[in-house]
């Protein structure tokens, strides 16, 4: 069986669980979509602090730095904007520090992720070819590389034994956090951490396609 | 002695075929005017190094809605349809660099640089092709650096010498852009005297700059 969340209530679970990962004073890029509920969820005495790709430390909310939204886009070309003591920095410090081991977490989402901690999120080949954009420099530069996904994509597994899709890095996820439950990439392979109350062992190995190890101290994810 | 030039001077110097850098993210920092005075001037066949393809009917985007690209040179196109309409019927040559490697490849460009080693693209269709260099244990892509015929580089003040300061985020590829190109053409959205800009917060020095065209507030 799968949860009986809707889908904005599903996102807004993952993303609430994601945001427990973060610690007071990580740097992190998040990216689009679901990641971007992340920080609604940071608890109050958790402050981080955002990079984006085209040129942001310290996107947020302050609309009075620069209220021209022709001027202060974020990654997807949305308007903006910066918090008080940001930075704009133009596209190669922004990959110095993406690249260089500067961002402490990146979150994002995925096509495929396999039991290797290989993903795949930048290309259907024949489908949708939308270009990797910042993400492959990302997940070969960030300290922790978090997927933050719907477990399955209309009933089909996404965390594989192997990826089928071309990948954008090998061996780059150390989390995986979806409705279902937070599973953890080893050496060894993928290991259940937590399970969502709702679910059995069973049905998130039903779910997987790729091998899942269930951690002697498996708690419910809340 | 000022660089300024009028927009029919700038877009004389572009000719079909040419390969060009434009700055900007999603339109975000394109030269506007520029591009649409191409455009208008009819310029074709050309080679568009950028980070993307920006959206409908904003900046760059139009330059692939016209069909005046042969290749686009890119990290990002899913914003904008009509690249992926053209590409898959043929038209349009895409290759596509993952955004750190695209900037360092233009970086090597304009710093006399024979290329760059990165760790981004190693297990994945972006190796293909490619050497692989092992330095101190670990393997490395070289990717090879990128130059243009002309940087159309947009700027929100700059003066007669060609001295840049950018507003916001408009920054992003513009100043790498500045440093990579045989001839770099500044749009300036506001023209201001020698001296406006402190030294310490020019952005771009105008050595860099070949030619200002005004822009003006944007559309």
């Amino acid at each position: 069986m799968t949860t009986t969340l809707d889908r904005t209530t599903l996102k807004e679970f993952i993303a609430r669980r994601v945001a427990r990962e973060l610690r007071d004073g990580d740097f992190v890029n998040l990216g689009i979509g679901l990641p971007t509920l992340v920080p609604q969820f940071l608890p109050a005495d958790v402050h981080v602090t955002l990079q984006a790709e085209v040129g942001m430390v310290g996107a947020g909310s302050c609309p009075e730095v620069d209220p021209d939204p022709r001027y202060v886009v974020d990654a997807g070309g949305k308007p903006a904007s910066i918090r008080l003591g940001g930075a704009f920095i133009d596209s190669v410090t922004s990959f110095t520090l993406i690249r260089g081991g500067h961002v402490d977490a990146t979150v994002l989402g995925a096509l495929q992720v396999d039991a290797a901690g290989n993903l795949a999120n930048w290309i259907i080949p024949g489908r949708m070819v939308p270009g990797m954009g910042g993400a492959m420099d990302l997940v070969v530069g960030a300290k922790r590389v978090i997927v933050a996904m719907e477990h399955t994509q209309r009933g089909e597994p996404k965390i594989l034994p192997t990826c089928t899709l071309p990948l954008t890095a090998v061996h780059c996820v150390d989390l995986i956090v979806t409705e279902m439950g937070v599973i953890q990439v080893g050496p060894d392979g993928l290991e259940l951490l937590e399970i969502n109350p709702e679910l059995t062992v069973a049905d998130v190995q039903a779910a997987t396609a790729a091998p899942l190890a269930v951690s002697p101290s498996l708690v419910a994810m809340v | 002695m000022s660089k300024l030039i009028h927009m029919a001077e700038a877009v004389a110097k572009i000719t079909d075929g040419m390969t060009i850098m434009v700055g900007g993210f999603m339109g975000c920092g394109n030269a506007h005017h520029l591009v649409q005075a191409i455009i208008d001037a009819g310029r074709t066949d050309l080679t568009l190094i950028a980070n993307d393809a920006a959206m409908p009917g904003y900046g760059i985007a139009k330059l692939v809605e016209q069909r005046r690209l042969r290749k686009l040179i890119t990290s990002h196109v899913g914003l904008n349809p009509q690249v992926g309409i053209q590409m898959n019927a043929g038209d349009l040559e895409v290759e596509l660099v993952p955004q750190g490697t695209l900037v360092e490849r233009i970086r090597s460009g304009g710093a006399g640089l024979g290329g760059v080693l990165t760790p981004t693209g190693l297990g994945t269709p972006v190796a293909d092709g490619k050497s692989v260099v092992t330095v101190e244990g670990r393997d490395y892509l070289l990717e090879k650096p990128l130059r243009a015929d002309v940087a159309l580089v947009n700027g929100y003040r700059v003066d007669p010498f060609g001295n840049v300061w950018y507003r916001g985020d408009a920054r992003n590829f513009n100043p790498v852009m500045a440093t990579a190109a045989d001839l770099v053409i500044v749009e300036a959205d506001h023209l201001v005297e020698l001296g406006d800009i402190p030294p310490e917060d020019v952005v771009t020095p105008g050595v860099f700059v070949d030619y200002i065209v005004a822009g003006g507030d944007l559309q």
